[in-house]
């Protein structure tokens, strides 16, 4: 049962409250897009065992999208941030490395 | 013959008996009796039958780890299979029934599988019941079933009522003996924020049996003193009768109180489930004693050592007259001294190990009991009761020395450390090969949100079995600062682990020694799967069924892989245990579903006009969270005679449709013409303010998701219809591409479903009703065409009026404040009397808008149709460079020129073709499947032509008008049908346009 | 392999068992095999096995990072149907439904396929429609169903409360010759029949890397060694995307978490298979008797073997309203498995970017009833290069949109 803290509402927000939705910061391919690049966007979600971007709605609280650095084989929060974020800031990013020294770093 | 003892009992209050009843017989106990207690207190040591083999079953245990002594309790709605009585806190009246024999407790025909139990190994049914194929399903399979299961099933619907709660704290002290009670002082004192639960109704665990001094009192005065001083602490909550289920990730803790059990129909909720948040968790859970593995272990009277010492000191119950005492540690002495403290016959105490030396033999050897060093059990004798012990060397193979009559038999062999709190989120265990235990490994905890440990484990749950180390342990878990506490026990010497007795056991004796009473596991099943290769102690577990009884192995579990082990020559934590899973003991399924049941199973959304459906004959529909009539039956009317009703006289006079439940989504600002432009198929920027139009939404694949039709309000305003079931999914889509995707737009949506009623008035008579009610709206053709709306009064409400058709009738749909829904309603059901206006339900709904050719989403469409499949290519801009689906339609499968396009189906005869059906081609498949072309998706009798209308997704159907399919039904019928024009009714739109 | 027979037991039953053998024979890895399957799961197993029944190929190793059924296989609710809606899916699962029939007497182990009938009920018009659209499609695929009413329902599951206040049933798609098998047994029997054929079947032994040369597989780097293979069958449900990485291609997978829970044992009070979509639940009872409960996933990315508590709430709830005698019996165990889920919500069976390497995977929420069909598929696709019941099962799929979606009618693909 996660607890994640809503960046926009400031509630630490129960999983209950919650909507989850898949990768971050994935980048859309619209009209015009090679079949590879389509594809990946639709389906080639990245699902690793360890640090994970991951979309949230505050679905039963303050209505937000926001973003969080999870670990899938843990359950730990690194840290949330805001949905209009490309990347994920640079202090999680670092909290990340102290914590999982062996982690690949996130690449867009 | 077990029996209450005359004095002492500390839980029991000798002014208070209570009756009971088991098996019918009448029975008397003292309130403060467990049911374990009272049943012993009236020599009822036989109180059911085990799993395979029908073994006489006796009480082994006082509390939640007891395997044997289940019963049916209560009567009626009230009856509850399984109740374990040694958690069952006696009460006037109860009523218990002993369980899985036949036809009686003490003569069970099924005690037949006891006598083939070598035909009847660990894993034999995968061996055998292979032929003949069908015996299975039809002979063995219902014997199996039948002669396993335990308790009956209930019946009635549950009389009682159960409650969820939220706790929140910074600490959640779980077990309520002198480790839980000092960790929860610590933490206390120390101003945090405290849950502090115990699963029984007492407090103090084993201090206060086993006569434990705590600085420098009984064990019994600390307790109340410590129970007091948290009782004065604001920040302490304090709960008795609650037991920590199962820990869940970041440290949500499920706690289950049982509030009535012990007073059933006195109006309080039987069960409360706790949800607590628990910034960490003490386990303070204690440890449980493990048997012994001897010959004829599981005879009714044999139990262990600590249980039989709660029964004589917590309730002054005897469990028999002379009680022999087998052991691999010095604790179980304590009961040798407790028995005799009673006045009752210890004839010796049979100790493994080879020199025995401590105070707590020397104590007991003060008391003229014999002291047995090195020795074991070779037998217990006796069937449904113990009548005596044969005694060997424990070194030995099992060659009687001497045979000690007796009535009871106390084993010991040692303890295990309740990690289960501990393990339930991934916490490790070490081995301590001192105390031959698994113990939580500090080194891997299980961790929280933010990667830090979230439970500590305390006092003995921590492998501090000591009374003086387990106060200093759970001082030091609940964060305390000053000094712990003090204990003083007699020193204890070391255990010896002792798996089997005796070492040497050939196969026979193995066969009789028990690991999973319950389950009728043997030393010799863990041993036969270890020599099959069954080696993963998973694999032993699933195929012995070793720990799988309702205890969950708390008592057969160290012992059986212990025994696995030994077999495959590895030491204990390579073989390592199973996984521990909530809930530590059972809990109620009332209790996981709360109050959500019946009429708050789940909410349920009205709209403004329910009750007005309600009393006029609605017969429901559930859409979503919702229910709207599927029509309104008249007495003495039938669903289908009611639907064709409503068409006919919406066609040809007025109908009137709570459409209310439609979604209505305000999208506003400079950036939502453009928004919208990429939200729908078709163009929305162009569309003129006062004007509708009907739009689609695709998802990123291309595949159709919602419809409905949008107003332009004012320059920057647009409103979107959504379908009922879409509303809150089409509004969250909306704003996640707002929030998360085109951030930098300037738009605001607002769901206003809710905020407004809304009534479709449909019909011939739709014009003349409206004006009719008066108000400012100039209704007329010329001024509010098809396609338009306009806003102001109808009635004296103040109203927007779009005049739009799902029906192809002159329509006007309405919408107003959802406060004066009903009186709108009203109102219009009023004036409509003279033109005999008559409310529509779904059903009609449907019919009216297949006989014009419009789809419906979740008909037409099931998430694998594109707009194109349906022909409505006009409803797909050329013009715009990018909208949500776009570039999903351009993959090949999308513009594959053979689809399956919508038609509609006519049928010669004027029958109604199967919903569902499907339209066979020639041949078969590769899997050789009938080929199809093509399948029914609506399909009514149509009340205005009186025939059978279908649509249909056929391949490339709309080139292949005239053509006639055969559609094979599951009826058995074929029906017969011609691909026509989709659009049935009035194809040229004279009647919506008047 | 000495055949099990009742015989046999009694023959074994004189002597104190101690004459059985061991039901699969312990292995070390040989340098190379003509093919390796990554995972002794059933769908693993099951692939080996047919390999070698099917094909002549018996030169195969079956390693297995853990115990060896130990991943969904043996932590499922046993449902065993095949009505499923569309043609490649009823396909599969009909081939694995009727191969179950028969699967004690092909393997000489009681697996215990109990064809008690599944039943799916309708609870909304939604789902009456869909039902009966699946039973139409059924008739043409070859598969048995029904849609039968409320009074059939209640005829054949007298504990079901077809006129609950919320969501009274109104039908349900009736699967006589459905139903459940032991689960554990599946594996165990395949890892047998496996063993009796000479393969090697490596308990503890962790895949580390995918060998490669020119775009072709050349064997695994693993916990006890390298091993070399021509033809390598990924079969790891729960962490397929690890070992596609390994291999250097990306799968539509993410892994979640499902639960179940059972009750306590009671005595027989239900024989069929009850699933109640609208409300999210299913329940059967087990031979031992224990009610057997399984409901929805979690939404979120997540390895732990645990799911979220809510979900066992609403899945409860839902049985307890359509179900009310439940409410006084206790839950004993809850447990959770990690699913793949596809993009479509459809199994991958197929054949991948890197030649020789073969992938089975994202059966979902509903992979046990699919294990003998599986294997079947999947070792014709590893022996031929093709299958007809995999064609369709591709990974490519997605690129062109050809979706297999079961939640167009009103299933749920357990």
């Amino acid at each position: 049962m996660l607890i994640l803290t809503c960046p926009c509402c400031g509630v630490a927000a129960e999983e209950t409250e919650l909507q989850p939705g898949g990768e971050a910061h994935l980048k859309r391919f619209g009209p015009g897009s090679s079949d590879d690049a389509f594809e990946a966007y639709m389906f080639a979600r990245a699902n690793p065992k360890g640090v994970h971007f991951e979309r949230w709605r505050h679905a039963y609280g303050c209505g937000k999208w926001f973003l969080a650095a999870r670990c899938t084989a843990t359950l730990e929060v690194f840290g949330t941030y805001s949905a209009q974020t490309k990347e994920p800031p640079a202090e999680i990013v670092t909290k990340i490395r102290a914590k999982r020294p062996d982690w690949a770093g996130w690449s867009a | 013959m077990s029996t209450r003892l005359a004095q002492g009992g500390r839980l029991i209050d000798r002014q208070k008996p209570l009756r009971f009843t088991f098996n019918g017989l009448p029975m008397e106990g003292y309130e403060g009796d467990t049911m374990a207690a009272a049943l012993l207190a009236n020599d009822r040591m036989l109180v059911g039958r085990s799993f395979k083999y029908h073994r006489p079953r006796g009480i082994v245990a006082s509390g939640a780890e007891e395997p044997n002594a289940l019963v049916g309790l209560g009567e009626g709605a009230r009856f509850e299979p399984n109740q374990r009585v040694t958690t069952t806190e006696l009460f006037d009246g109860a009523s218990a029934i002993s369980q899985n024999h036949w036809p009686s407790l003490d003569f069970d025909i099924g005690a037949i599988n006891a006598r083939l139990a070598r035909f009847l190994p660990a894993g034999f049914y995968y061996k055998m019941f292979i032929h003949p194929r069908p015996f299975w399903k039809h002979v063995y399979e219902p014997f199996i079933r039948q002669s396993a299961g335990l308790g009956r099933a209930p019946k009635d619907r549950d009389p009682d009522r159960y409650e969820q709660a939220y706790g929140f704290c910074d600490v959640a002290v779980v077990g309520g003996g002198v480790a839980g009670l000092a960790a929860a002082l610590a933490a206390g004192r120390a101003g945090k924020r405290v849950w502090l639960m115990e699963q029984a109704a007492h407090w103090g665990g084993r201090a206060v049996v086993d006569g434990v001094t705590v600085d420098g009192a009984a064990a019994e005065d600390w307790v109340a003193a410590a129970l007091a001083e948290l009782g004065g602490m604001a920040n302490v909550r304090v709960k008795a009768r609650t037991m920590a289920a199962g820990l869940y990730d970041h440290g949500y803790l499920l706690a289950y109180e049982r509030i009535a059990d012990h007073t059933p129909g006195d109006g309080r909720p039987r069960h409360r489930l706790w949800r607590i948040r628990a910034g960490q968790v003490i386990a303070a859970t204690g440890a449980i004693e493990r048997p012994l593995a001897f010959a004829g272990n599981d005879v009714p009277g044999v139990m262990l050592a600590s249980a039989v010492r709660d029964y004589a000191v917590n309730w002054a119950v005897s469990p028999g007259d002379r009680t022999v005492i087998v052991t691999n540690n010095d604790d179980a002495y304590r009961t040798a001294l407790a028995l005799a403290d009673a006045g009752l016959v210890v004839p010796a105490v049979v100790d493994a190990r080879a020199c025995v030396t401590g105070a707590l033999p020397q104590a007991v050897r003060d008391r003229g009991i014999r002291v047995l060093e090195g020795r074991g059990i070779a037998k217990v004798k006796g069937g449904k009761r113990v009548t005596g012990v044969a005694i060997c060397a424990q070194a030995g193979e099992g060659s009687v020395l001497e045979e000690i009559g007796c009535d009871a038999v106390a084993m010991s062999g040692g303890w295990s450390p309740v990690v289960h709190l501990w393990s339930h989120c991934g916490g490790k265990l070490a081995w301590d090969e001192a105390g031959a235990m698994f113990r939580p490994d500090p080194a891997r905890p299980p961790t929280g949100a933010d990667g830090a440990a979230m439970v500590v484990a305390a006092g003995a749950a921590n492998g501090h079995l000591q009374a003086a180390d387990c106060l200093a342990d759970a001082h030091a878990a609940g964060g305390g600062t000053g000094a712990a506490p003090t204990a003083v026990t007699e020193a204890e010497a070391p255990l010896e682990p002792v798996w089997i007795m005796p070492q040497g056991a050939g196969p026979a004796l193995r066969a009789k020694m028990w690991l999973d009473y319950q389950n009728d596991v043997k030393v010799s099943d863990v041993q036969l799967a270890a020599r099959e290769g069954y080696e993963s102690v998973e694999h032993t577990k699933r195929y012995t069924t070793l720990g799988m009884a309702t205890d969950q192995g708390k008592l057969s579990n160290i012992n059986g892989l212990a025994v696995l082990s030994e077999a495959l020559h590895q030491p204990i934590p390579a073989t390592g245990t199973t996984t521990f899973r909530p809930p530590y003991t059972p809990i109620s399924l009332a209790a996981i579903a709360g109050e959500a049941k019946g009429e708050l199973f789940q909410p349920l959304r009205r709209t403004p006009m329910h009750d007005w459906h309600e009393a006029h004959g609605a017969y429901w529909e559930p859409v979503g969270h919702w229910r709207r009539p599927y029509c309104y039956q008249r007495s003495g009317e039938g669903i289908e005679d009611a639907v064709r009703r409503e068409v006919r006289n919406t066609r040809n006079g007025l109908g009137l449709l709570d459409a209310s439940t439609l979604g209505k989504i305000v999208v506003k600002g400079p950036d939502a013409g453009r928004f919208l432009d990429m939200l729908y198929t078709n163009m929305m920027s162009t569309l003129p303010v006062g004007k509708c139009r009907y739009g689609l939404m695709c998802n990123e694949q291309g595949f159709l998701s919602d419809d409905g039709v949008v107003a332009r309000l004012s320059d920057d305003t647009w409103l979107c219809h959504t379908t009922s079931g879409g509303a809150d999914r089409i509004h969250g889509w909306m704003e996640d591409w707002l929030q998360c995707e085109w951030w930098d737009w300037k738009v605001y949506t607002a769901n206003l479903t809710e905020q407004f009623a809304q009534v479709a008035v449909v019909g011939p008579k739709a014009r003349a009703v409206l004006e009719k009610l008066g108000g400012d709206i100039d209704l007329s053709a010329a001024a509010l065409p098809f396609m338009h709306w306009a806003e102001g009064t109808l009635g004296g409400i103040s109203a927007r009026v779009f005049r739009i058709s799902f029906s192809g009738e002159l329509s006007y749909e309405i919408a107003v404040p959802a406060g004066q829904g009903r009186a709108f309603w009203e109102q219009l059901i009023a004036a409509g009397e003279d033109f005999g206006v008559m409310p529509y339900g779904t059903e009609a709904l449907h019919i009216m808008r297949a006989e014009k050719g419009f789809i419906m989403i979740g008909d037409e469409t099931d998430g694998t149709v594109i707009p194109q499949d349906l022909g409505l290519d006009w409803a797909i801009s050329k013009k715009k460079a990018d909208f949500l689906g776009k570039r999903g339609m351009e993959r090949t499968h999308m513009t594959d020129p053979n689809r399956w396009k919508l038609v509609g189906l006519e049928t010669p005869d004027g029958s109604v073709i199967p919903d569902g059906a499907y339209v066979p081609a020639t041949g078969v498949n590769a899997n050789g499947q009938k080929n199809t072309q093509g399948r029914v998706t609506s399909t009514y009798h149509s009340p205005t032509l009186d025939r059978g209308i279908a649509m249909a997704l056929v391949l490339n159907g709309p080139d292949r008008m005239g053509e006639v399919l055969d559609i094979p039904g599951i009826d058995g019928k074929v029906y017969r049908a011609k691909i026509v024009s989709p659009v049935f009714y009035d194809p040229e739109g004279e009647k919506q346009n008047v | 392999m000495k055949r099990y027979s009742v015989f046999a037991v009694a023959r074994e039953a004189l002597r104190n068992h101690q004459g059985w053998d061991r039901a699969w024979a312990k292995a070390d890895p040989k340098p190379r095999y003509d093919a390796i399957v990554v995972g002794a799961g059933g769908h693993g197993l099951a692939s080996a096995y047919y390999l070698g029944r099917n094909h002549g190929i018996t030169n195969v190793a079956v390693i297995e990072k853990g115990w060896l059924g130990g991943g969904n296989t043996g932590r499922n609710t046993t449902i065993i149907r095949s009505n499923y809606l569309q043609d490649p899916s009823a396909a599969i699962y009909e081939k694995s439904r009727s191969l179950y029939e028969t699967l004690s007497q092909d393997l000489n182990y009681n697996i215990m396929f109990s064809p008690r009938g599944v039943m799916m009920l309708a609870q909304t018009q939604h789902e009456v429609r869909g039902y009966l659209r699946t039973a139409h499609a059924n008739a043409l695929q070859g598969v048995a169903t029904e849609f039968i009413g409320p009074e059939r329902v209640k005829e054949l599951v007298p504990i079901i409360d077809t006129n609950g206040p919320r969501y009274p049933v109104l039908g349900a798609l009736w699967q006589p010759r459905a139903g459940t098998a032991r689960h554990d047994a599946v594996a165990w029997g395949y890892a047998r029949a496996c063993s009796a054929m000479g393969m090697d079947i490596i308990q503890n032994c962790e895949v580390t890397g995918i060998r490669r040369e020119g775009g072709k597989v050349t064997g695994v780097e693993t916990t006890k060694g390298a091993i070399g293979c021509d033809r390598l069958g990924i079969v790891v449900a729960g962490h397929s995307s690890q070992l596609a990485d390994m291999a250097g291609f990306r799968l539509p997978i993410e892994s979640v978490a499902l639960q179940a829970l059972v009750s306590e044992p009671i005595k027989p009070c239900m024989d069929v298979v009850v699933m109640a979509n609208t409300v999210h639940g299913y329940l059967s009872q087990s031979d031992k008797g224990e009610m057997v409960i399984g409901g929805g996933t979690d939404g979120f990315n997540n390895y732990t073997q645990r799911g979220s508590w809510h979900h066992i709430e609403e899945t409860v709830r839902a049985l307890v309203e359509t179900f009310p005698m439940l409410s006084r019996l206790k839950m004993l165990r809850q447990w959770g498995g990690i699913v793949d889920m596809t993009g479509d919500r459809s199994p991958i069976i197929s054949k991948t970017p890197v030649e020789g390497v073969f992938v089975n995977c994202g059966w979902g929420t509903g992979g046990f009833k699919a294990i003998p069909g599986s294997g079947w598929a999947m070792a014709e696709l590893m022996a031929k290069g093709a299958s007809p019941l995999a064609e369709e099962f591709s990974m490519f799929r997605f690129r062109e949109g050809k979706f297999i979606d079961e939640s167009v009618a009103a299933g749920v693909a357990h």
